[in-house]
């Protein structure tokens, strides 16, 4: 008899059960403390730590380091390596915009054209995934080499300049970035392009809009968001990112991660890694709290 | 009248564009479309080839010439000690991370999709933490690891390995299963509940398996992240080496073919379960 009053109940509010209240006024923070916990200890106070590492003075006659809040630590930091931010903000940047021009029509044909087959095409388009990142770049040397048979081919044929390299050059580090993160860029355009309403773009044409007008009147504004997601996407990863630099790129264009490995893998220098890693961070969030402003701050998750 | 009499040449003007130009689209975007696919494929399809690259030279290292075919490289695939002993310790912290993650990160997200604001004080503030875990950059968070465990006295190894792993899974784990738990029928529960089932027969016979493709998907997740890792895993690997970790030391003195018969193999399993899910999902 309860249960049906309970089904029935009028306006579908039910009736508080008192058995377990207090076990389920607990519930949602019984079910994420051991993930918050894990988040916390192993993601927030790390980075904590590391401002922390920033702020702190050392003396070099001891090598002891105390806490000072010493904010100055990161301009100097920064004024040492501006070669180095620089050239990763460069290579970021084209890279970055050469994956939105690359993938953007493939994007746009999928998600319109794709039909049946949208599936496959997006697993073609994750295909990279599927090979470990190291290797994947590694190929890369393989194929952007002087004695690859690609190269080989082009050189011994004469299509080339005898002293045409692109293995050790800027533009094999691009290359490679702008291929490493390629699927970054193509799944948030496809998520973007894919949610535009077909009927709107018919209103469009209805309203005697050509191809062109549709086109930057209607489909672009609609896709802005997922073209300002799949850029941070992009641009934030490439902008840390090392291994296409250090496997692709000569000694003369180091980027960042690079340098922040080095001081903490190698030279064992913290504070000056930390400092970096700090700044990283920081012109990270800055892209991230710009979008929010703008588009509203829930909206990029929906381009994971 | 007016209007309809200055529209309407435009408007036949603009269809006819429009015929010849989708005729364009017809042939141009599908051959650009396909064109970049290749550029996708077209080094993996390297890779495989130079796993089955003869050695000339002394050194087992793969050369960028083709030297000719040979399947030696299969036949040997474990004879490069370091390689096969990273390659398993890669597969053991990727199974180990993936089960912790997907716990954990399924239990946050029930609590993410079930309790309101009101309900779940700091809600707000865990959706921002699991946001700024995604986007931070990934050698900020294993530089931080570092100075964590070297601050703490904590040894490098297979632990550490793990404590990362989850931590950078989790996330992902949470908002995969979000996403698959936001179309969930409440009114399922609540019917079970009527029908006279306890909250544990309840999650046993109608929570779980509603939920389980979501949780599934976010496993996957956290296992392809786990296994190709190697920013994070640099940092706080120690002297326990997993996969990438190896590979990337390798490529300082030159590769051994057998990294290309691993790749190749890595490939030709995340590729065959990809195609199974398609096909199981058209059959459904």
């Amino acid at each position: 008899m309860e249960r049906s009053v309970s089904a029935h109940y009028p306006g579908g509010v039910k009736p508080p059960r008192f058995r377990g209240l207090w076990a389920k006024r607990l519930a949602p923070y019984l079910l994420s403390l051991p993930a918050g916990l894990w988040l916390a200890l192993l993601f927030l106070v790390p980075l904590f730590l590391m401002l922390s590492e920033t702020l702190k003075s050392c003396s070099p006659a001891s090598g002891a380091c105390t806490m000072t809040w010493n904010w100055g630590e990161l301009p100097h930091t920064v004024n040492l390596y501006r070669a180095q931010f620089v050239t990763s903000l460069l290579f970021a940047l084209f890279a970055t915009v050469i994956d939105l021009v690359i993938s953007f029509p493939i994007a746009y044909w999928i998600a319109f054209y794709g039909g049946r087959r949208k599936n496959f095409f997006l697993i073609m388009l994750l295909v990279p995934f599927f090979v470990s990142f190291v290797i994947r770049t590694l190929v890369w040397e393989f194929i952007l080499s002087d004695n690859g048979f690609l190269f080989s081919f082009l050189h011994r044929s004469h299509l080339v300049p005898s002293g045409f390299h692109v293995l050790g050059t800027s533009v094999a580090v691009v290359a490679g970035l702008a291929y490493n993160y390629l699927p970054f860029t193509a799944l948030p355009l496809y998520v973007a392009i894919e949610r535009i309403d077909h009927r709107v773009l018919d209103a469009a044409h209805d309203l005697y809009a050509n191809r062109r007008v549709a086109f930057t009147k209607v489909i672009l504004p609609l896709t802005i968001p997922g073209i300002f997601a799949a850029f941070l996407l992009t641009f934030i990863p490439a902008f840390g990112d090392y291994i296409n630099q250090e496997i692709l790129g000569g000694t003369s264009n180091t980027m960042i991660g690079t340098v922040i490995q080095n001081s903490f893998l190698v030279n064992a220098d913290y504070p000056a890694g930390s400092s970096l890693s700090v700044v990283l961070l920081a012109i990270s969030l800055i892209g991230i709290f710009a979008y929010a402003r703008v588009l509203g701050s829930r909206t990029i998750e929906e381009y994971l | 009248m007016s209007t309809e009499l200055r529209d309407v040449p435009g408007a036949r003007a603009s269809a006819k564009a429009r015929r010849v130009r989708s005729r364009l689209g017809r042939f141009a975007l599908p051959t650009y479309s396909w064109l970049v696919i290749v550029y996708l494929v077209f080094p993996i399809a390297v890779m495989v080839v130079y796993s089955f690259n003869k050695v000339t030279t002394g050194l087992q290292n793969v050369s960028f010439s083709w030297n000719g075919f040979t399947t030696l490289w299969y036949q040997q695939w474990s004879s490069v000690p370091g390689l096969t002993s990273a390659f398993w310790l890669s597969v053991r912290l990727a199974i180990v991370s993936t089960l912790v993650a997907t716990v954990l990160g399924t239990l946050l997200a029930v609590a993410l999709v079930r309790y309101s604001r009101t309900k779940f004080r700091g809600k707000g503030a865990v959706e921002q933490v699991l946001f700024l875990n995604i986007a931070a950059p990934e050698i900020v968070m294993g530089a931080s690891l570092l100075a964590l465990f070297v601050t703490y006295n904590i040894a490098r190894g297979f632990l550490t390995l793990v404590l990362a792993h989850v931590m950078f899974s989790i996330a992902y784990v949470t908002v995969t299963v979000r996403a698959r738990l936001a179309g969930f029928e409440r009114a399922l529960e609540e019917a079970a509940y009527d029908l006279g089932a306890n909250a544990f027969t309840t999650f046993r016979l109608v929570t779980f398996p509603l939920i389980l493709p979501g949780v599934l998907a976010g496993a996957l997740m956290a296992f392809a992240l786990s296994i190709d890792d190697f920013v994070t895993s640099n940092f706080v690997s120690g002297s326990s080496v997993p996969f990438p970790v190896w590979v990337y030391g390798a490529t300082r003195v030159g590769t051994p073919p057998q990294v290309f018969v691993f790749g190749t193999a890595i490939f030709a399993v995340g590729i065959g379960m990809a195609i199974m899910s398609i096909v199981l999902g058209r059959k459904k």
